[in-house]
């Protein structure tokens, strides 16, 4: 990985543009979960998924009070995972 | 022991904890002082953001609020949770990378304008003042209710604490007394919630507790929709606010809000590295979302608790009511702060919780010769005269180990993590405004050549005049306290977010775009908050009415920040490709911004 540091190489801006394209994949590609579970399943479908009952907690109900809050808490550190494999393989990490 | 005396205990103790840590870490450089000198651990970054965060309206009011709005009160778990999905993954990595020390530094920067960084300065200001004024306020209330100290007497000493800690310390002073104070007001927050849900549940773990059963065998939450449906009221796990519309806009403007307070984003400037700023993102929510996912189950259960312990018996009959005279002791306690009390309108002694409005449930209450609801509350500063219906939302999580029997100490724990929670938030944004005055404007616009030491001097300056501002408007708490928190999201929303994102996502973003894109997401936000709820908040000035009938696609004026934001992006990305593209250099600053690799150690290097 060494030679993506130089500063000068023709290919260093592409390796830059590769590497921007995988970080906004990863980004788009978690913002759509997120998306899903706050918006999606805690608002616009609450209704359908209050029809099935897990436990006590309608489905709905519970993504908009609990569920939807645990899924942020893994999709941060799943980004954070991706991330550093992604700055090892780009040979950007700090 | 006493509950005053000992809650007199507590609260002094945890005060000699937080200035015991402000005497150990105080700053002698900038860099010290506005980001702790950079050199702060992701978790412990993560737990300093977290009680940052966690304002007295997030511990007390909270809960209140889900307990009386049932499914409606999710957009505030939703929304103030899930900004934080935006911050690690569309701001902090790239801002830390960025290297400076405020949020307005980086405006100026990116969009090369001192016009735009005043313009984040003043959208900063705004935002954090209105903002800091209900913490104070916050605290007044808690030392005027529990230890019975005129309500002045508790802003100053509020006001002596924060300025001890905040102006010696600075940020490194800050972020040490916060992880205290995280500590002390999460163990407040949890251990009676754990106690109510054994009671009720037989679950220690409130977050399965409300999934679980109560005494009958029926589930808690069905238990809770049957006994307030029987009253007329809305099922508490449908019941809405507003439209479905509303919800979407409320919990958007509430992510994309949090995503823009410069207190919080400051927060991800104090650690040594990228990663560690993805990292600090993450377990700043962990730590918020203890809170958080408690927060449900303690509303649940004391809605329960509270329509239980009042409609004791069957609907309709002459004993299905509590009696007056046997009103438990919390009741009694809340009832001499008018925050509860009973007006007997059918005069028969006992207490009717009912709603009122439900046309459906009023034969009912005729048949059983009920008079109206005779459970109320004054709110705060007002008078008998303009009571509302039901207890104030704000006793639930305070009168709540109270009304579970829990020992003294409990209560008293529970008074120290209000204040907590006020304290650290207080410092948060007193840092961040007083920054913005002494490194944004004083050096970045003003004496660009003023001396470390001297802008060191003038921060600390900035924080007491912060300070003495925030207590002035705490003392004389304007009419518009309660809708100010909304405005302070709204503007971070419509202005601070957008052009944040932007200037990483976006590098054919130029000057003209960022600036005239604030001006119109504020001003979109501004005139549609002022036209509903009066200009500055005087009433009577409001020229189309507080009406739902009058309100944009049913979205209320708290939740409209999302549609400034979206303003905003609109404005920015039309004129933008109407002008000339941002020089050379700063499109170099923006593709520096990108990679991790290379950020100049700890922000310190400057």
């Amino acid at each position: 990985m060494e030679e993506n540091i130089t500063s000068e190489k023709p290919d260093e801006s592409n390796r830059r543009q590769e590497y921007w394209r995988r970080n906004v994949k990863i980004m788009l590609g978690l913002l759509v979960v997120w998306f899903l579970v706050s918006f999606g399943c805690g608002i616009l479908f609450v209704e359908q998924l209050n029809k099935i009952q897990i436990g006590g907690f309608k489905l709905g109900f519970w993504f908009a009070q609990q569920g939807a809050i645990y899924v942020f808490v893994v999709l941060i550190f799943v980004y954070v995972r991706l991330m550093n494999k992604l700055d090892r393989e780009f040979g950007v990490e700090e | 022991m006493e509950l005053q005396t000992l809650t007199y205990c507590v609260v002094g103790a945890t005060f000699l904890l937080y200035i015991g840590i402000a005497l150990k870490s105080r700053a002698s450089s900038t860099g010290e002082f506005y980001v702790a000198g950079g050199g702060v651990h992701p978790v412990a970054n993560g737990m300093a953001t977290a009680a940052d965060w966690m304002s007295a309206a997030s511990f007390i009011s909270m809960a209140g609020l889900i307990a009386f709005n049932g499914y409606g009160g999710s957009v505030f778990l939703m929304g103030w949770t899930g900004g934080y999905v935006l911050l690690a993954l569309l701001l902090a990595p790239y801002l830390r990378k960025f290297g400076k020390f405020t949020v307005p530094e980086f405006i100026g920067d990116r969009y090369y304008s001192k016009v735009a960084r005043i313009v984040a300065v003043v959208c900063l200001i705004l935002a954090s003042v209105t903002y800091v004024i209900g913490q104070m306020k916050g605290i007044g209330v808690a030392f005027a209710r529990f230890l019975e100290t005129p309500y002045e007497t508790g802003l100053f000493v509020g006001m002596g604490i924060v300025f001890v800690y905040a102006v010696l310390g600075g940020m490194k002073g800050i972020t040490y007394t916060q992880i205290a104070q995280y500590v002390v007001l999460i163990f407040a927050y949890t251990v009676p919630a754990i106690f109510i849900s054994l009671n009720l549940t037989g679950n220690p773990i409130p977050q399965l507790g409300l999934g679980g059963t109560v005494a009958d065998g029926t589930y808690l939450l069905d238990k809770l929709d049957q006994v307030v449906t029987d009253l007329g009221f809305k099922e508490y796990t449908t019941q809405t606010m507003g439209n479905q519309l509303n919800m979407f806009a409320y919990t958007l403007s509430l992510m994309i809000g949090t995503a823009g307070l410069p207190h919080v984003i400051i927060r991800f400037f104090t650690v040594p590295k990228v990663k560690d700023a993805r990292l600090s993102a993450g377990w700043a929510l962990v730590f918020i979302a203890i809170l958080y996912t408690t927060a449900p189950s303690v509303a649940s259960m004391a809605r329960l608790n509270l329509t239980n312990t009042i409609q004791s018996g069957p609907i309709g009959e002459a004993d299905g009511n509590l009696k007056y005279e046997d009103r438990p002791q919390w009741f009694k306690n809340w009832e001499t702060t008018g925050l509860l009390r009973h007006n007997d309108k059918n005069k028969d002694g006992r207490i009717q919780y009912y709603n009122t409005s439900n046309k459906e449930f009023a034969s009912v209450a005729e048949n059983a010769g009920w008079r109206g609801n005779e459970l109320e509350h004054i709110p705060f500063g007002k008078e008998a005269k303009d009571a509302k219906a039901g207890p104030d939302n704000d006793i639930i999580v305070l009168a709540n180990p109270e009304i579970a029997n829990l020992p003294n100490w409990v209560i008293a724990l529970v008074v120290a993590g209000g204040l907590a929670a006020a304290l650290s938030t207080a410092a948060g944004l007193l840092l961040a405004i007083s920054s913005a005055i002494s490194h944004d404007l004083l050096k970045g616009v003003f004496k660009p050549d003023i001396s470390e030491k001297d802008e060191l001097k003038a921060g600390r300056i900035s924080m007491i005049g912060a300070i003495v501002v925030a207590g002035y408007f705490g003392l004389n708490p304007p009419d518009f306290a309660a809708g100010t928190v909304a405005i302070a999201f709204g503007l971070a929303a419509s202005s601070i977010f957008p052009v944040l994102m932007m200037g990483i996502f976006y590098k054919r973003m130029n000057r003209a775009g960022a600036i005239s894109g604030m001006v119109a997401g504020i001003g979109v936000t501004m005139l549609y908050v002022f036209q509903h709820k009066g200009i500055m908040f005087i009433p009577g000035t409001a020229f189309l009415g507080d009406m739902p009938e009058n309100w944009f696609l049913g979205i209320t004026p708290n939740a409209f920040g999302a549609v400034g934001a979206l303003v905003n992006f609109l404005v920015a990305f039309i004129v933008s490709n109407r002008t000339a593209p941002p020089p050379v250099e700063v499109q170099q600053l923006v593709e520096n911004i990108r990679i991790p690799k290379g950020s100049a150690g700890p922000a310190t290097d400057h």
